[in-house]
């Protein structure tokens, strides 16, 4: 298991949305094969019938009644956008050339 | 145990709200002297990203004022606290320590930051930490080093390395970190200041940025064992906003503090005595038994078998969750945006910039982990660890009442001194599984190495028992703590 390959870096970055320099990716590549190495030790442990668990305290999901609550105004909850129009938020176009 | 100190910067939370209660110091003055004190320490020790002046004085003036007009004050009326920038703070930048939330101004408090304003608490700002409390040495904040005060040359810890620092250095009285891995307990241990991470659950993380959710808790830096029971009682008890916080009633964490030890059994995992810890760590704790042994405690010497995987289940479990979590920053409703053609390549070169290196290193890690076809191999199978860590600690606690480790394998080190993240990685050895299995954890400092760095024993205790921790921490830092001992690293520090 563990080394990488320089298209396995690229693609998982496509993944995670990440734009990396080229010398990113070969230090990427370099630092997550040795970290993965190292993990290589947990293949080896027998978990045959082994619930995985995903929190630490079991819990129920909550329910509550379907009310509206106060909330932020949109004025408000819109102040850190980096761009906006009037109550919008203005992005880029979505499909390429579309704009 | 009370503070000897007659500064105010040195007194401990329970005298500073009596002493404000009683009229002997108004908070106006306290605040003026903790900003000046601020203003004259920290351009070398570097805790604070950003001091709210104006916010604290008028929370001061509010306690005066109330005060004079005879009404009732909070628990921690006049105290002045200072906040790790992963906590969302209505007013005051708010950073998590990253260039891609710099100069965000949050429209709303965390639960835990309107508790402490409940309380009285006088909030005096921000303070730094690893970037996404991703780190442990508080190197990887994207905005300033913080120096430890008891040796300028050496980290503080992290990721909550300025909630270390302020309170090590009397800068407040008492800070709130967060602590997914040991982001509390290692940066206590290395300022020689106590820290709690509560239980799974018993705090709100409703407003706290989110690193990996199953794992993260929000918990006290103090200077005292008590101070660090006055302040998890203001932040303590079910937030309806957070799904994950727990309903069980909160116990009055100061009762029984000074209980001591006798009959208590204390549980010494081999695991976490073997391997690569200094010498003089292994002495402190050497000497920490021998006292807890002395006031009737019994010790019983146990295993934890699973305790070598916990270090990469958690370093897939909780990348996996940061690389769902940090998804959010995207460039679009909040933070910086990078310029860019199309929306793909707006994430991506936001995200590209925004984030430093820990931080992509962790979401690329994460990323991998989930991917389909790796999934079974890595996520699912570092759960099933998970598990299996949990098991071990349930069955400890079927022989002791608590378990009694170092925090960390050595003393506070110098920067620059871990070469490769793996490196870093493996300092937090003995913090981690407290995490992973959603136990409380405590680190109480329980002496200096040769060096005249501070030492931390970690106590562990079952799930909703801080009271035990805080008991036998209590105990520790009687017999063996720093006493009136203060750092000495910083000019002026006294």
């Amino acid at each position: 298991m563990a080394a990488l390959t320089r298209k396995e870096v690229e693609e998982i970055a496509l993944l995670a949305r990440l734009h990396l320099e080229s010398d990113e990716i070969d230090r990427m590549q370099h630092e997550l094969g040795a970290i993965l190495e190292h993990f290589a030790v947990i293949a080896g442990t027998d978990t045959t019938d082994v619930p995985p668990m995903t929190h630490a305290v079991p819990m129920d999901m909550p329910l509550r009644a379907d009310e509206v609550q106060p909330s932020l105004p949109v004025e408000e909850a819109l102040r850190g956008a980096p761009k906006k129009d009037g109550n919008l938020i203005v992005v880029p176009a979505i499909i390429p050339g579309a704009e | 145990m009370t503070s000897a100190s007659t500064a105010p910067e040195f007194w401990s939370v329970a005298d500073t709200a009596r002493k404000i209660a009683a009229g002997e110091l108004t908070a106006e003055r306290l605040v003026e002297a903790m900003l000046a004190r601020i203003a004259n320490l920290d351009r070398e020790l570097g805790a604070f990203l950003e001091t709210d002046g104006d916010g604290a004085r008028e929370a001061a003036r509010e306690i005066d004022r109330k005060r004079t007009a005879g009404e009732p004050l909070g628990p921690l009326a006049g105290v002045p606290i200072s906040l790790k920038d992963m906590l969302v703070t209505k007013g005051v930048t708010t950073t998590a320590g990253s260039k891609i939330l710099e100069g965000w101004v949050p429209p709303f408090d965390a639960t835990v930051v309107e508790r402490l304003r409940a309380a009285g608490a006088v909030l005096l700002g921000k303070v730094n930490c690893d970037e996404f409390g991703m780190g442990s040495s508080t190197e990887r904040s994207a905005y300033k080093k913080t120096r430890n005060p008891w040796d300028p040359s050496r980290v503080p810890g992290g990721s909550s390395g300025g909630s270390s620092a302020s309170v090590a250095a009397g800068l407040c009285a008492a800070s709130l970190g967060t602590d997914t891995g040991g982001s509390i307990r290692q940066p206590a241990a290395f300022c020689g200041v106590v820290g709690l991470k509560p239980t799974y659950g018993r705090v709100s993380r409703w407003g706290v940025v989110a690193f990996a959710s199953s794992l993260d808790q929000v918990g006290p830096l103090t200077r005292t064992v008590a101070d660090a029971a006055l302040v998890l009682q203001a932040i303590a008890g079910h937030d309806p906003r957070d799904a994950t916080s727990l309903t069980a009633p909160v116990p009055s964490f100061s009762e029984g503090l000074a209980a001591g030890v006798q009959g208590l059994k204390v549980g010494l995992p081999k695991e976490y005595f073997e391997g690569a810890i200094e010498d003089d760590v292994r002495a402190a704790l050497d000497r920490t038994i021998a006292a807890l042994r002395d006031q009737g405690a019994t010790f019983v010497e146990l295993s934890l078998p699973h305790t070598s995987l916990a270090l990469p289940a958690y370093y897939l479990v909780a990348p996996a969750e940061a690389s769902s979590n940090l998804a959010r920053y995207d460039g679009v409703r909040f933070g910086k945006r990078a310029e860019a053609s199309d929306l793909l390549d707006l994430y991506r070169k936001t995200r590209g910039a925004g984030f430093g290196p820990e931080v992509k290193r962790r979401i690329m890690l994460g990323t991998y982990a989930l991917r389909s076809g790796y999934y079974d191999a890595y996520y699912k199978k570092a759960q099933q660890i998970r598990t299996l860590i949990k098991r071990d600690f349930d069955a400890a606690f079927g022989q002791c009442d608590v378990l009694l480790t170092p925090t960390t394998p050595t003393a506070a080190y110098r920067f620059d001194a871990k070469q490769t993240p793996l490196d870093m990685y493996l300092g937090d050895v003995f913090t981690l599984a407290c995490n992973l299995a959603g136990l409380p954890g405590l680190s109480v400092p329980c002496g200096l190495s040769r060096d005249g760095l501070p030492i931390g024993a970690q106590l562990l205790g079952r799930p909703l028992d801080e009271v035990t921790l805080l008991r036998t921490g209590a105990a520790i830092e009687a017999a063996v703590g720093l006493g009136a001992r203060r750092p000495s690293g910083i000019g002026g520090i006294s």
